[in-house]
């Protein structure tokens, strides 16, 4: 039985051999100009560290903030309306309307933002494309299924004779909600949260093609340097950064998790 | 009331640029224009007549087979190994086999870059498939897992005693059984595998480039709706992949109940 895993780590030690060729380039020195390279160093990681990069992981840092708030206020009615409508057609129609995009592939769903943001289609009475703005909006739309589908499964594990109770008690519906609803879903809020910055710190398709090159996160300075520049080590540097970030905000996730079942 | 109103909203936000996308590649001329002035096809003649989109769908239709081809069998072992193989540390294992589903893309996409350069595989497609295989493996061990663990160990024990061999019982039992998950696992596959880019733009060149890297590559360069036609053709596809799904495997309760 324990043979069967036996391919399975075959594929997972390529992907291993991968992180670590990545890992090690990014102690190996930069020679301007050649695919060569030096001995070790920590030159790279202090690259990350000049004003321009800096900016970008600040920048990487507010938009992945923003983000997380705006999807999450953006997904709750969504998720409760999923959790608790009683009729099939309802959900399946939400459903497949809010995870399709998730389907649609990320060039796909960017360029459509491309149309929409651009003076073509609408007039926006500020500039949207080639702005945080635009990006932002972008990254907003990108991270709607995962945050709906996330608190969708959290508040259909609340039972709903809580809210009964609580209303039959005589408290008004917004009070249901604050004191009932949100506190009792607050796992899945910190989960969808937690799970959504983690992705949009390495989010690359829409500050690529909504950014237009003028707003850079972290995954363009990895692209511009790896295949632009050809400055592997360097490249590499900022792709381990954006890996620690995510591991450690899952990590982060994981002891929440580990905490509530314990 | 609020509540309805906000629901309707953020739909109308969510399928926003589906609309203009689909409604953009009709429009007659090169300059975009909303509502387009007319009804024209050109793009979609574009499309399919383009040598570079003939040849990046069919490094898409190479990729994607061989990755899935390769990873349904080794992601259904995988999972069976993992709630019958009563494994040591299990959820080390579990947690293994779905990392790559957190890894940043361009670090996955670099490390497979420099990877591929260091064995001289960097012009061929068969670094990509190794890459779909790693991305589209957690998809895949995750969606069986779960009709493994809703199988009855019994029916395979009632066929074993009634003489089946293990070989036989598998195939006549316990196959048939996680059709569910098998079918879920092929799905997400395929649809990840297709839509792939980050990674996959580290490590083709114009001759392996799949797909969404060329869609890429054109809107970098080109502003006529082309890739609005090519992306309706995408969205028409994945809105009926998903709503087949819907029907036949009730998604809300595949993506509901945990």
């Amino acid at each position: 039985m324990k043979l069967l895993l036996a391919p399975a780590v075959v594929v997972l030690a390529v992907f291993a051999a991968a992180l670590a060729a990545l890992f090690r380039w990014s102690l190996l020195e930069f020679i301007p100009g050649s695919l060569q390279t030096g001995g070790l160093t920590l030159a790279n990681f202090r690259g990350v560290l000049a004003p321009q990069y800096l900016d970008a992981v600040w920048d990487t840092v507010v938009l992945s903030a923003l983000t997380t708030a705006l999807t999450l206020a953006g997904a709750y009615p969504v998720a409760y309306a999923l959790a608790r409508t009683p009729s099939r057609r309802v959900r399946s129609t939400l459903l497949v309307l809010t995870i399709a995009p998730f389907f649609t592939g990320a060039i796909v769903r960017t360029y459509a933002w491309v149309l929409v943001l651009g003076n073509t289609v609408l007039t926006w009475p500020v500039p949207m494309l080639f702005t945080e703005r635009g990006v932002l909006v972008g990254l907003v739309h990108f991270s709607m299924p995962t945050m709906i589908l996330i608190l969708a499964a959290a508040l259909s594990h609340i039972d709903p004779v809580y809210e009964r109770a609580a209303a039959s008690l005589g408290a008004r519906p917004a009070r249901v909600f604050w004191r009932v609803t949100l506190p009792l879903s607050m796992p899945g809020i910190v989960s969808g949260s937690l799970i959504v910055f983690a992705w949009t710190l390495s989010a690359f398709p829409t500050p690529e093609m909504l950014g237009g090159g003028k707003v850079k996160m972290i995954a363009n300075v990895v692209r511009d340097l790896g295949l632009d520049s050809f400055n592997w080590p360097g490249a590499a540097a900022f792709a381990m950064l954006a890996l620690a970030l995510t591991l450690a905000l899952l990590a982060g996730l994981g002891r929440l998790a580990g905490g509530r079942a314990a | 009331m609020i509540r309805r109103l906000a629901v309707v909203a953020l739909l109308a936000f969510m399928t926003l640029p589906t609309v203009v996308v689909v409604a953009v590649s009709f429009n007659p001329t090169a300059i975009l224009s909303f509502p387009p002035g007319g009804f024209s096809l050109r793009w979609y003649a574009n499309v399919l007549t383009y040598p570079q989109f003939q040849r990046a769908a069919v490094n898409s239709l190479v990729v994607t087979g061989g990755a899935v081809a390769l990873a349904l069998p080794i992601g259904t072992l995988a999972a069976l190994a993992l709630e019958r193989g009563r494994l040591r540390g299990r959820n080390v294992w579990a947690a293994l086999l779905l990392s790559p589903l957190v890894v940043p893309g361009v670090a996955a996409g670099l490390g497979f870059l420099i990877l591929a350069a260091a064995l001289g595989l960097l012009r061929s497609r068969s670094v990509l498939i190794a890459a779909h295989v790693t991305l589209v493996l957690p998809f895949v061990v995750r969606s069986v897992w779960v009709s493994v663990r809703n199988l009855d160990p019994a029916l395979e024990r009632a066929a074993a005693s009634l003489g089946a061999t293990p070989w036989r019982a598998f195939r006549r039992v316990t196959l048939p059984l996680l059709r569910p998950g098998l079918f879920a696992g092929l799905l997400f596959a395929v649809v990840v595998s297709l839509n792939e880019f980050v990674v996959s733009l580290f490590i083709s060149n114009r001759v392996t480039e799949i797909l969404p890297v060329a869609m890429f590559t054109y809107v970098v360069n080109y502003t006529d709706p082309t890739i609005a036609a090519l992306s309706s053709l995408f969205i028409v596809a994945t809105f009926l992949v998903v709503w087949l799904a819907d029907r036949y495997l009730d998604l809300g309760r595949v993506f509901l109940q945990h």
